[in-house]
């Protein structure tokens, strides 16, 4: 093993992979030149040079086409959104062409790109800059959703994005890129679709995923001195969604709290809720609790935000309410 | 146009380094943690706000720009001190905290925000104009964009568009040399971006927007022609940002010298040259001048320091007109 930042973990992901397929390049705004708006492309241009690592105008509607339709004709490009909130000005290439084309040409065309960069918020940044839109892709058929939250399952989790054939959403996060963690030295893949049990425990679930799962780890370890023993799930993948590993576990447990940074109208957490009670609900003890950002765009005062987001004392009372605590 | 007098230059003299001294002190409470967040600083760029107020009639004239953006309301008439309480994330901000840094607005100024998705604000604009051409207003916006912005489809959907309709509007492109770390040359196979204009028949040019009489001649011609019914311009300001894109911007990009090279040129030096040449103040009155931009800029600290934060009622009480709206609970009672 040894010890890399999160920002490394996806460079390494990146060029290891650029080594050994041709057909990949890295595309979008200051990722070359600038070695990424957050470092994560770092060195790449010096290695691999201006054919393959590219900088961008502000045009995201068209390196999002430019990326597909290159993709319909050989490449298997890695297209970097600054953040995702910007994804929004292209979202209609991703949805509209990424998403539909093997489908709609009846299966001739597979668009093997993977659109990255990251999601949900980051300090006070406000409104525009702090969405989380893992549910508006993850309910699109077409596409699959990632979301690691730490550098091991970033590296290999980028990696079998940029293998698999059809078009990946890969969310990272601005408040991730400093993380240390262990990654292990060769070579590894981490399989889409698969979650994992981070923490071990048997009164209660909580499932999570991204850079907010840190608040569950850190509720978790409150809990545990006052003897309540949290099972913490990081999905990882968002779709497709490992149902067995949540079902196992809640089967085990009998109570589940969801957390997700995300507005909390029709989000992941609901589409988990809807699973569990439909496969056991025969399992649960009280009914599941969710817990997101506020109903509201993101505030920019801290108080406010605070408010807004969610935060380990949270989970903590939503553990605690499943217990009936 | 207004004629530029005296009392224009010393106008400019003032205002426009009162709005430096007000971004150094943000950059200053910024590394204080006070305000955080994003925060782009319009060090150099001066000129384009100074210039574009002379041509407008302030009665009824709109702007809309993006994310650099706290200087052009105080130029429209906001309170400063209420600027920075909003940087400040305080209750008694223009947005009441809601916004930040790169959200300012005023309804009542007719600063139309703030925008902080690059390119964004540009459709906006035009649709500002095309309400005050549907209710005969005989009013014109500015739509402030940056090089980098230029880049975008929004621009180029809606030039065609504001042409096609005449709308009121004048597109100022603010061209710094570039877009976070990314030069002009290094973002399209041409550098000449009032060209741009051309594939629009759209009236269009460049200025040497260092100077605000430059500034003001041709935003003067380009709202006439709007006010008249004739339609949108394209100008391409050219001017340089001293400071980094944001504050944690390494500038690696360009050279200190070129930074230099800029500052020789600066557009607040060069208002207060021709101050002293044309001996519209003595040096005692310069320095009360600046006495005074000092005082306003710790009047405005001293208020966003002691202006109380928002309620949390407030991120909701602002999203929907509808007072009853049924907000969804997002953490456990
Ligand atoms: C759609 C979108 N893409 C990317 C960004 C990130 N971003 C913020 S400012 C900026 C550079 C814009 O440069 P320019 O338009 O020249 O304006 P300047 O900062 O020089 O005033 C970028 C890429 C964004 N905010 N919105
Ligand atoms: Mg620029």
């Amino acid at each position: 093993m040894k010890t890399i930042q999160f920002r490394e973990a996806i460079a390494e992901a990146m060029s290891e992979e650029m080594r050994r397929d041709e057909t990949i390049y890295l595309m979008g705004e200051e990722v070359a030149e600038y070695n990424g708006a957050y470092k994560a492309s770092k060195g790449m241009l010096d290695e691999f040079g201006d054919k393959r690592v590219i900088d961008t105008p502000i045009s995201e509607l068209g390196f999002a086409g430019i990326g597909i339709g290159s993709a319909m004709n050989g490449n298997r490009p890695i297209i970097e959104f600054m953040t995702f909130n910007f994804s929004l000005v292209g979202i209609d290439q991703i949805i509209n062409n990424a998403a539909k084309m093997r489908q709609m040409s009846g299966g001739q065309f597979n668009i093997p790109i993977v659109f990255r960069g990251p999601t949900a918020s980051a300090g006070q940044l406000a409104a525009t800059h702090s969405q989380a839109f893992e549910s508006w892709y993850a309910n699109c058929p077409g596409l699959k959703v990632i979301v690691p939250s730490n550098p091991k399952d970033a590296k290999g989790l980028l990696k079998s994005a940029i293998r698999d054939d059809d078009p990946v959403i890969f969310m990272e996060s601005e408040q991730m890129y400093g993380d240390k963690g262990e990654v292990p030295e060769g070579e590894y893949v981490i399989p889409i679709g698969v979650a994992e049990v981070k923490r071990e425990g048997k009164d209660v679930t909580i499932v999570s995923f991204g850079k907010i799962i840190k608040e569950a780890y850190a509720a978790a370890e409150e809990l545990e001195k006052e003897n309540i023993s949290c099972e913490i799930i990081d999905l990882r993948t968002i779709r497709p969604m490992d149902h067995k590993t949540i079902l196992d576990s809640v089967k085990k447990t009998n109570r589940l709290v969801i957390l997700e940074e995300a507005w909390p109208f029709g989000n992941i957490a609901t589409e988990i809720t809807y699973q569990v009670q439909s496969q056991a609900f025969d399992y649960l003890d009280a009914p599941i609790v969710k817990i997101n950002t506020a109903d509201t765009p993101a505030p920019y005062s801290p108080g406010l935000l605070k408010e807004w987001l969610p935060n380990s004392a949270d989970v903590v009372k939503a553990v605690k309410k499943v217990l009936y605590k | 146009m207004k004629k530029i007098t005296k009392k224009t230059y010393l106008n400019w003299y003032e205002e426009m380094l009162f709005w430096r001294k007000f971004e150094d002190k943000l950059a200053q409470v910024y590394i204080q943690q006070k305000v955080r967040g994003f925060l782009h600083l319009y060090n150099g760029q001066e000129a384009i706000l100074a210039g574009s107020l002379h041509a407008m009639d302030l009665t009824k004239d709109k702007m809309i720009t993006a994310y650099r953006n706290h200087v052009q309301p105080i130029g429209m008439g906001v309170d400063p001190k209420r600027v920075m309480a909003e940087l400040y994330g305080k209750a008694t901000g223009t947005s009441q905290g809601l916004g930040g840094s790169m959200h300012i607005f005023s309804k009542e100024h007719r600063f139309y925000g703030g925008h902080g998705i690059v390119g964004g604000q540009i459709p906006l604009g035009a649709g500002l104009a095309f309400a005050d051409q549907y209710f005969k207003r005989d009013a014109v916006t500015l739509t402030f964009l940056g090089d980098g912005a230029a880049r975008q489809g929004s621009l180029h959907e809606t030039l065609n568009m504001a042409m096609l309709w005449k709308l009121p509007v004048v597109f100022c492109v603010e061209n710094n040399g570039y877009a976070m770390g990314t030069s002009v040359a290094r973002t399209a196979n041409h550098v000449e971006i009032w060209k741009l204009g051309l594939g629009y028949d759209m009236p269009c040019g460049a200025v040497d927007a260092m100077n605000p009489v430059k500034v003001a001649e041709a935003m003067d011609e380009a709202i006439k022609r709007a006010r008249k019914g004739e339609g949108p311009s394209f100008l391409e300001l050219k001017t340089y940002r001293y400071r980094g894109h944001s504050m944690s911007d390494a500038q690696l990009y360009r050279t200190k010298e070129e930074v230099e090279e800029y500052m020789k040129i600066d557009p607040i030096t060069q208002v207060l040259d021709v101050i002293q040449k044309k001996k519209y103040a003595t040096n005692e009155e310069i320095k009360a001048i600046d006495k005074r931009v000092k005082e306003r800029v710790a009047e405005c600290e001293k208020f966003a320091e002691e202006s109380p934060f928002p309620e949390n009622n407030i991120m909701y009480d602002t999203v929907y007109e509808q007072e009853d709206y049924p907000f969804l609970a997002h953490k456990p009672e």
